[in-house]
């Protein structure tokens, strides 16, 4: 009987939808990750970010400051957040991250307007990550042009000039040229630990289970602590290989400015490499197969991808999506390693990103250890 | 207070998963130097049974020592010396027969590694495929790998969980005559088995049902403790004749045996009665010294009635 047959092929498919019917983590999958995917894609991802934290550095108080300011944030492209009263101040709050720009008004703005020498107004932006700055500058020149129509009117007219009647100068810090590789090559770091730290623990765990091997070895006096930390810590050496060759190649393929303490990423890469294992290892006391651990996995992936800032401006995204994306750990340890490589940041500066990192690690192992132990009984 | 020579002595041990018992209150007193035969249908609860007894599962209720370690304070103490084959091959497949020994020898803290590696080797008549790879192996070879690993550690104890399934006859044999050696030496061999001719190669033999330890004693004890009545019936029409049989008083048990039929019942008098209403002139019939199937598949049944 060579000839297709009916009842022969629905008997397979009638089989295969039994089994993914039994399969409630691959079934659940199906469903879960296109949802995941329409809400992030479709709500949270937004190209055009508005509402910006922005500071405003003003030495002139006056009628044509204030237009100046309101029409900046009619724009809303800018959120007014802080004053910065020196330059060293406004330095330290783009360096931590605070704000993404400040504007700086010069003191004798009014008076030089009027005479119509047109002002200068520095924006100094954290350029790290082009595309968070890109729209907001677009809008900023083509407002210069009209911002003061309405405050010169009739003889004053003539003050707008044909390039506008002040100039915005737009300071591009730790990115002049606007280059998306050097916010993506550092970034890449956080992507690929995430990638095969959780997927490879998750993954090395499982299989022990599934082939049966972890019974033996728990039968042996080893403990399940070693069984663990010993498991864990090949794949720490491979993390800090993987971060070794990005660097490399951020270094000598993008010519990536690196200007900060590599120790010190180091040191920081070992929190965030720990607590992507401690989520592989939750997955593996969850997980009853090698599918369904690599699942979970990208499960995980997915929104350290796409939420955390590294293919989108994270302050783009709605508050929600934002709340979101500072559970994942892959957020913080890209603004750490963004901030140690192209601002140069230190130990005091990165803190703020530190502590959520530590706290992942801490509530995650703990889950972790919790379940590897329930698992064993 | 355990007699020196018990090396397992627990009474009254049970094991819960969630509602079901899965071991009730199950004593055993096994010597030194002996082999204990654990049988019991599928799902009786051995296995459950041999990892507590390993450290793996700590037991719900019930106290006893392995070794005379205790089962609930002691477990690691009892993992040091007790070697456990599980009932799968849970050695690692991606490593060499070599590799796998040398990292379970490490496991122990085995004393002059390599040596003790190359001697287990030797032992098991691996050396000359030390450098294979476990997964490449067929069956009776893996348990031969598998054997060795349990052995390398010198445990005092051997607790084996169906070793021999799926291995063929004459690898079975040699495995046999491994573990009487090794019993001979002194080791303590506890192992489970669904096969009679193994059972009878037990010094003595534990029989579970649905978590309950239904009979244990020499094979001769077992057999004799179950007051079963045994004919065998050979002839033309077995099949119709089972039929027959079945239901009848006094008879308890139809199994067909090739050619032969074997009718059991616990009353002698009435299974006679019995046999000798429905034979035709075609039987003969004798009776016969019961064998331990005929007895295990009675005590099978029994505890079914028991539990439904």
């Amino acid at each position: 009987m060579r000839r297709f047959t009916f009842h022969r092929f629905w008997a397979i498919v009638l089989k295969e939808f039994i089994q993914m019917k039994r399969d409630r983590v691959t079934f659940g999958m199906m469903i879960g990750i296109p949802l995941m995917q329409l809400i992030i894609f479709g709500f949270a991802i937004n190209s055009d970010p508005k509402h910006l934290p922005a500071a405003i550095r003003a030495a002139d108080q006056g009628p044509f400051a204030r237009t100046l300011v309101a029409a900046l944030k009619n724009s809303g492209y800018f959120t007014f957040v802080r004053e910065a009263a020196t330059e060293a101040d406004a330095r330290r709050m783009l360096r931590l991250g605070e704000v993404q720009f400040v504007i700086n008004i010069p003191e004798d703005f009014s008076r030089r307007l009027l005479r119509g020498e047109r002002p200068t107004v520095l924006i100094e932006a954290d350029a790290t990550d082009p595309a968070a700055v890109g729209p907001a500058m677009a809008a900023t020149r083509a407002l210069a042009g009209t911002v003061f129509n309405r405050d010169l009117p009739g003889p004053l007219a003539r003050l707008r000039g044909t390039d506008g009647p002040v100039d915005f100068r737009i300071h591009a810090h730790y990115n002049p040229e606007n280059i998306t590789q050097y916010n993506i090559v550092p970034g890449l770091m956080g992507v690929v630990l995430t990638m095969t730290m959780v997927v490879i623990t998750a993954l090395a765990i499982t299989r022990e289970r599934e082939r049966g091997t972890m019974e033996n070895l728990l039968a042996t006096p080893v403990r399940p602590l070693e069984v663990m930390l010993g498991k864990i810590l090949p794949y720490i050496a491979v993390g800090y290989i993987q971060m070794t060759l990005i660097l490399l190649a951020a270094r000598f393929i993008f010519r990536v400015p690196m200007i900060g303490n590599f120790v010190l990423l180091y040191a920081v890469a070992l929190l965030f490499i720990g607590a992507n294992l401690a989520v592989g290892i939750t997955f593996s006391t969850l997980a009853k197969n090698q599918l369904q651990a690599v699942q979970m996995a990208f499960f995980f992936f997915l929104p350290s991808i796409l939420l955390s800032g590294f293919m989108f401006p994270f302050r783009g995204m709605p508050d929600w999506a934002q709340a979101l994306g500072s559970v994942l750990p892959n957020t913080h340890f890209l603004r750490i390693a963004r901030g140690i490589l192209l601002k140069g940041n230190g130990l005091a500066e990165i803190a703020p990103a530190l502590w959520p990192l530590l706290l992942f690690l801490v509530v995650a192992m703990a889950i972790g250890v919790k379940r590897y132990r329930q698992t064993l009984d | 207070m355990s007699a020196p020579d018990h090396v397992i002595d627990v009474a009254g041990v049970t094991k819960r998963f969630g509602p079901k018992t899965v071991v009730d209150a199950v004593d055993l007193q096994v010597r030194r130097g002996e082999i204990y035969g654990f049988l019991g249908p599928n799902g009786s609860g051995k296995t459950t049974f041999i990892r507590m007894l390993c450290g793996l599962l700590t037991p719900d209720a019930g106290t006893g020592t392995c070794l005379g370690y205790d089962l609930r304070t002691q477990q690691a103490e009892i993992k040091r010396h007790v070697g456990y084959m599980t009932q799968r091959f849970s050695y690692y497949e991606d490593l060499s027969i070599r590799e796998n020994l040398d990292f379970i020898a490490r496991v122990y803290a085995v004393p002059d590694r390599a040596g003790a590696v190359q001697q287990s080797l030797d032992r098991l008549g691996l050396a000359h495929r030390s450098h294979q790879l476990a997964g490449q192996l067929s069956g009776g070879w893996k348990q031969r790998l598998a054997l060795a690993a349990c052995l390398i550690h010198s445990p005092r104890l051997l607790l084996l969980d169906e070793p021999t399934a799926g291995v063929d006859p004459k690898a079975r044999r040699e495995f046999w005559d491994e573990i009487h050696q090794l019993a001979a030496d002194g080791l303590t061999v506890l192992i489970t088995t669904h096969y009679m001719d193994e059972a009878e190669r037990c010094h003595r033999l534990a029989y579970l049902a649905y978590g309950t330890l239904l009979t244990r004693g020499t094979v001769d004890e077992v057999v004799a403790s179950a007051r079963l009545t045994t004919w065998e019936v050979t002839g033309t029409g077995l099949l119709p004749l089972a039929a027959n049989l079945r239901g009848r008083p006094g008879v308890e048990q139809v199994v067909p045996f090739g050619n032969t039929l074997h009718v059991s019942g616990h009353d002698p008098a009435r299974l006679g009665a019995a046999i000798a209403a429905a034979r035709g002139p075609g039987h003969a019939c004798r009776e016969i010294k019961s064998s331990l199937e005929d007895v295990f598949i009675c005590l099978m049944d029994h505890a079914k009635d028991n539990f439904s």
